[in-house]
């Protein structure tokens, strides 16, 4: 049963103990920071920070509100960071998370692009001691928040609901979730006419929900965003046995490169061997290299062609 | 807190005023979110908009400083609707449980009378004699009460007379809240007064630093009083401590008027154990009343006990010679006193054990002045801290100091054994997790060596009064103390048996028990160490009493005056969320069910006490003698943009005005605006903790000053700029942090502004700027002398 993670802004008090915790938790540095004039800091989420807190003054004739949303990976159901990714590093996790293998991700930067909530960032291998003892070898990959996949299979919330002391980040099946976050919306009503549950139905539904005292955009989330609102890679991906040869170890990590096009379907004939592969691709690097940052660029020209999602930087 | 931060949850209605839970008891705020979810409101009073604002059901915006204008109108607002609409009070409790029926001496006036003050104040002195703020007696020295109400000596029509002046008009024009609003709040925080029904007063250092403070928290009692909001489930009067373990400290005496268990400071004049005894016994309200059982009648036992505890080896009274005795008035040893000492030369050497001054004290420019003057000091700390770094700051030459610094490195709390006593006076045990870095030690060990080496210096060398030292005992385990050991001698044992006690119901003034702190006895008994208990168990009426989590002085009651929450029968007003109830087939006479009462007598009408025990009239005080007054008045801040529109007396006429060169007041033409000081989530206190940690730091890495648009505008000062506050006494720099969240103050047709500014920084740590204490006066409150932080004028420019 898909797992999922309830925040709710109305409870959230904006302690960002959950920024602290998930620093903790992943070993993640902090980043020098200056103030800007508001509480919110850092100023967005990077390798480094993969879960803040936004704050959002509203005033009014004197009135005032101040709104705490989570900023954070929200772990689609129909994720666009899973159907741009070249490489498989980025896939559906059965207990509702998108996860990422770092060690398969090329950087190329195309989730960063594409995740309507401006969610991945783009890091060198030792942002944190942690993930430079997995990666090993000095590259670029993507990061962000991977709701704790380490901690839920063995049976933990993440580290960030583990320390919400209001109760505002709630862990659990994915159902209860959604009644949880409905009756909590109906009782809200009455004081937040606008209140909404965010993610119920969005993007196939979020594995991370929103309980909002007012309209998504107004906290600063994306209204209503869609599936496939990205070009279509589905050629230019490289095929899965050949990334799955590389996890086995079978074939050297790639570089960070940016995609490979025109391998076979199929894995080569058992006699032609590993080393055969491993060569040609070595070998098809030094020409693929070109023919990538060519594509690079085509493809670079073809997204900013495109409508791209709204973002909440927008 | 009366009551605990669990109960919280129980209250219908939660007011913060001078406090922000959400942003200084962050992990405590649970609880006010569970009241919210079970349909409480919740009501933030604060010059700006804070995080807790923000959750808020109502946020009413008040001029720091004004809090009795704020609760004065409130106070109006219920004696006026209580004669309106008595069905909606609780006038029995009213009547019975506060002194609202007792008649004062008719030669009393009040500020109605006296413009601003009470009888019996001498201006050259500024104190007040309080012989005309006595109750009547009959002939057998019982008070006189007027059950009606309706005498006009009785304290019910005092009270009515003093606040009659605090409409809502003339309260709106002093605080600056807008009037619809606060009358919103008066009406839904009055609705808690119906029996059943409980709101509940949060409240913390915007209170207690002022120069009138503890005249605030008088006001905040007498609301709650009225309502019937004392002793019961989700009410009560709630100090919200800023630190782990400050209730735990208050409780052992870090203050300088008490001994551990808010057991006196003997005085010069209390030659003698006998004397001293009889001067806190007769410095209560006398009472001849047997109903009443005035339970600090045993004074003499727990004093006892506690010097027996000091010095096994000789009487009572022989141990009580080696008790210092304060020469001087209370003022000279609380912080301002001590560093107006410092300054002045007197005071030669300082311990400066987990305290940061040179950032944390009032006009701290003079403080660091006063350090200079030291011959030593002493700080135990975990990191180098502004004071123990003082003489190497950057506006001096560390060549012209002469004081000796000692930087002793201690051990952090999760590197130790020990309790802590959190705000709900819940003492809970913990354990140590890791072994302290480098040569830092525990507390303890630090004092159990400093002792014994001092021990061994004066048994060697003698000195004046040696004794005091060579004749105390001091044995918890040789050189590696054992906190146990400590923790059993606070809670005491009979000397004849040898055995822990039970409760302090056995101590005796002979010299037959010994007793670190007589609050705590039953903590550590001979069924183990209380405070160490986790039975997860909510208990009896469902209301989180959690009997059996820790321990709870005194005797594990969880919520204070517990006998205000039955009527005179013991049955609870609330019989949703009772606190204790009276059950007659209890036992073979009756006992009750549900929290530890007060006292364990039955219920008042079949033969037991009055309900507030402590009291000697065994009633709670709506009218009650503090240094300056019986009731709370508005006075004005020492400085204040503004006149008193109440009285013609501007200040609080008993605090303490200091005058050394360094003392400055800021006049409000050239300082018209008001500025207070507050800290934030992200950092703590005087910062060492939190300034050092990276991920903190990138939360929030610089002083920031908040104002409105509209003095930024006046200005030119724009969001994310510099700007410089100046008062009196200093200058402070940070970032602009322009906001809606202050608005301008309308005070009386005038426009007032008002800044605030965090006070966590200073110059060593991983993040430096300036200490909003260069700003802060050098006066405290009436009473207690804790300093005026919160309230103080300045000027702002660009920088
Ligand atoms: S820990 Fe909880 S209350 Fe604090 S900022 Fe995060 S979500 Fe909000
Ligand atoms: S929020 Fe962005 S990174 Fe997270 S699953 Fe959705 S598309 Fe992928």
């Amino acid at each position: 049963m898909p797992k999922a993670m309830l925040f709710d802004s109305s409870k959230c008090m904006a302690c960002r103990g959950c920024q602290v915790a998930c620093k903790q938790w992943w070993e993640l540095p902090a980043v020098p920071t200056t103030n800007q004039g508001t509480y919110e800091n850092p100023p967005d989420l990077s390798a480094e920070t993969w879960n803040r807190i936004k704050f959002t003054e509203i005033g009014n004739n004197g009135t005032v509100r101040w709104l705490f949303t989570r900023q954070s990976c929200m772990h689609c159901t129909e994720a666009a960071c899973v159907n741009v990714c070249p490489v498989y590093a980025r896939s559906p996790h059965e207990l509702g998370f998108v996860t990422i293998d770092q060690e398969r991700c090329i950087g190329c930067g195309r989730c960063v692009e594409y995740c309507p909530f401006g969610v991945p960032k783009l890091g060198n291998y030792d942002v944190s001691p942690r993930i430079r003892v997995e990666l090993g070898t000095p590259r670029t990959v993507t990061y962000n928040c991977q709701l704790c996949r380490d901690r839920v299979e063995d049976g933990l919330i993440p580290a960030c609901a583990k320390t919400c002391p209001p109760g505002a980040i709630q862990f659990g099946e994915r159902a209860d979730l959604v009644e949880q976050g409905r009756a909590r919306v109906n009782a809200l009503k009455a004081t937040y006419p606008k209140a909404y549950l965010y993610g119920e139905n969005e993007l196939g539904g979020l594995h991370v929900m929103f309980v909002l005292t007012d309209e998504p955009g107004v906290h600063g989330l994306p209204e209503n965003p869609q599936v496939g609102t990205y070009p279509d890679f589905s050629a230019n991906e490289l095929p899965v046995w050949y990334i799955e040869a590389i996890d086995e170890g079978k074939l050297p990590v790639l570089p960070s490169l940016g995609p490979l096009p025109g391998l076979p379907a199929t894995p080569p004939a058992q006699e032609l061997g590993w080393g055969a592969a491993a060569l040609w691709s070595w070998l098809g690097i030094g020409v693929v290299g070109i023919g990538a940052a060519l594509g690079w660029a085509i493809r670079r020209r073809v997204a900013h062609g495109e409508e791209k999602p709204k973002t909440q930087e927008d | 807190m009366t009551n605990h931060w669990n109960d919280i949850a129980n209250s219908d209605c939660m007011m913060a005023i001078g406090s922000n839970p959400a942003e200084n008891h962050p992990a405590a705020f649970g609880h006010i979110t569970e009241a919210k979810e079970r349909g409480a409101k919740l009501i933030s009073v604060d010059p700006r908009f804070t995080r807790t604002s923000a959750k808020a059901d109502i946020y009413a915006q008040m001029r720091s400083g004004t809090d009795i204008a704020f609760i004065g109108g409130m106070i109006k607002y219920v004696l006026d609707d209580m004669d309106k609409n008595p069905e909606n009070y609780n006038i029995v409790y009213v009547t019975e449980y506060t002194n609202a029926s007792f008649l004062i001496n008719p030669d009393f006036q009040g500020a109605v009378d006296l413009d601003g003050t009470f009888s019996g104040y001498d201006s050259s002195q500024r104190s007040y004699d309080r012989t005309t703020w006595k109750y009547q007696y009959d002939e057998s020295g019982i008070p006189k009460r007027d059950k009606t109400l309706t005498d006009p000596n009785c304290v019910f029509q005092l009270l009515k007379k003093h606040f009659a002046r605090y409409d809502a008009d003339i309260c709106c024009n002093i605080t600056g809240a807008d009037k619809a609003t606060y009358l919103d709040i008066c009406r839904t925080y009055a609705a808690t007064g119906k029996p059943g029904k409980s709101g509940t007063i949060m409240y913390a250092m915007g209170t207690t630093q002022h120069t009138n403070g503890t005249q605030m928290i008088r006001s905040y009692v007498i609301l709650q009083l009225l309502l019937g909001n004392i002793g019961v489930a989700g009410g009560g009067i709630n100090a919200l401590r800023g630190e782990s373990n400050v209730q735990g400290s208050t409780d052992m005496c870090l203050l300088a008027h008490i001994l551990p268990g808010y057991l006196k400071q003997p005085i010069n004049k209390d030659q003698t154990l006998e004397e001293h005894n009889n001067r806190v016994l007769t410095s209560y309200y006398t009472n001849n009343d047997d109903k009443s059982l005035n339970w600090w009648k045993n004074y003499p036992k727990y004093m006892a006990s506690l010097i027996k505890a000091w010095y096994r080896d000789v009487t009572p009274s022989e141990g009580y010679q080696y008790l210092p005795k304060t020469t001087k008035p209370y003022n000279d040893y609380s912080w301002i006193g001590l560093f107006e000492a410092m300054y002045d030369g007197v005071i030669k050497g300082l311990m400066c054990w987990g305290q940061n001054p040179a950032v944390c004290g009032p006009n701290v420019n003079m403080e660091r002045k006063a350090l200079e003057k030291l011959d030593w000091l002493v700080a135990v700390d975990l990191w180098e801290t502004e004071t123990a770094a003082f003489w190497n700051r950057s506006d001096v030459n560390p060549a012209d100091i002469n004081t000796e610094v000692f930087l002793l490195p201690a051990a952090a709390s999760y590197e130790k054994e020990g309790s802590v006593t959190n705000s709900g006076r819940w003492m809970q045990w913990r354990y140590k997790a890791v072994s302290p870095v480098g040569e830092a030690k525990a507390d303890l060990e630090i004092i159990n060596a400093l002792v014994l080496k001092l021990k061994e210096l004066y048994e060697q060398e003698g000195g004046p009064l040696a004794e005091a030292i060579t004749k105390l005992t001091w044995d918890y385990g040789g050189s590696h103390p054992d906190v146990h050991m400590v923790a059993k001698e606070v809670n005491g044992r009979d000397l004849s048996t040898g055995k822990l006690l039970g409760s302090f119901g056995a101590l005796k003034d002979d010299g037959t028990t010994i007793s670190g702190n007589w609050l705590y006895c039953a903590s550590y008994t001979e069924a183990g160490n209380m405070s160490a208990r986790r039975n997860p168990d909510p208990g009896m009426f469902n209301i989180g009493l959690y009997p059996e989590w820790g321990w709870c002085w005194p005797v594990n009651r969880r919520i204070i005056y517990n006998r205000a929450s039955v009527d005179l029968d013991g049955n609870p007003w609330d019989s949703e969320q009772p606190v204790i109830k009276w059950n007659p087939t209890k036992g073979e006479s009756g006992g009750w069910d549900g929290d530890i009462p007060d006292g364990g007598a039955p219920p008042v009408n079949q033969g037991g006490y009055y309900a507030f025990i402590m009291q000697a009239e065994g009633h709670s005080r709506l009218f009650g003698a503090l240094n300056d007054g019986p009731f709370p008045e508005h006075y004005e801040p020492w400085e204040s943009p503004v006149e008193n529109l109440l009285s013609g007396t501007q200040n609080d006429p008993a605090f303490k005005i200091w005058d050394s060169d360094m003392d400055h007041k800021g006049d409000p033409g050239r300082y018209p605006i008001v500025a207070t000081t507050y800290r934030i989530s992200e950092h703590w206190q005087a910062g060492q903790m939190t300034r050092n940690l990276p991920w903190l730091v990138e939360l929030m890495p610089e002083l920031f000053i908040e104002l409105s648009e509209e003095l930024a505008a006046e200005k030119g000062i724009v969001n994310g700029g510099r700007v410089i506050v100046e008062t009196a006494r200093g200058s402070v720099e940070g970032v602009a942090m322009v906001t809606k969240r202050f608005q301008p103050f309308k005070l009386n047709g005038r426009v007032v502004h008002e800044v605030g500014i965090p006070w966590h920084w200073g110059y060593t740590g991983l993040s430096t700027g300036d200490s909003a204490n260069v700003l802060t006066p050098h006066v405290g409150d009436a009473n207690t002398m804790i300093p005026e932080y919160k309230a103080f004028l300045c000027n702002v420019r660009k920088a």
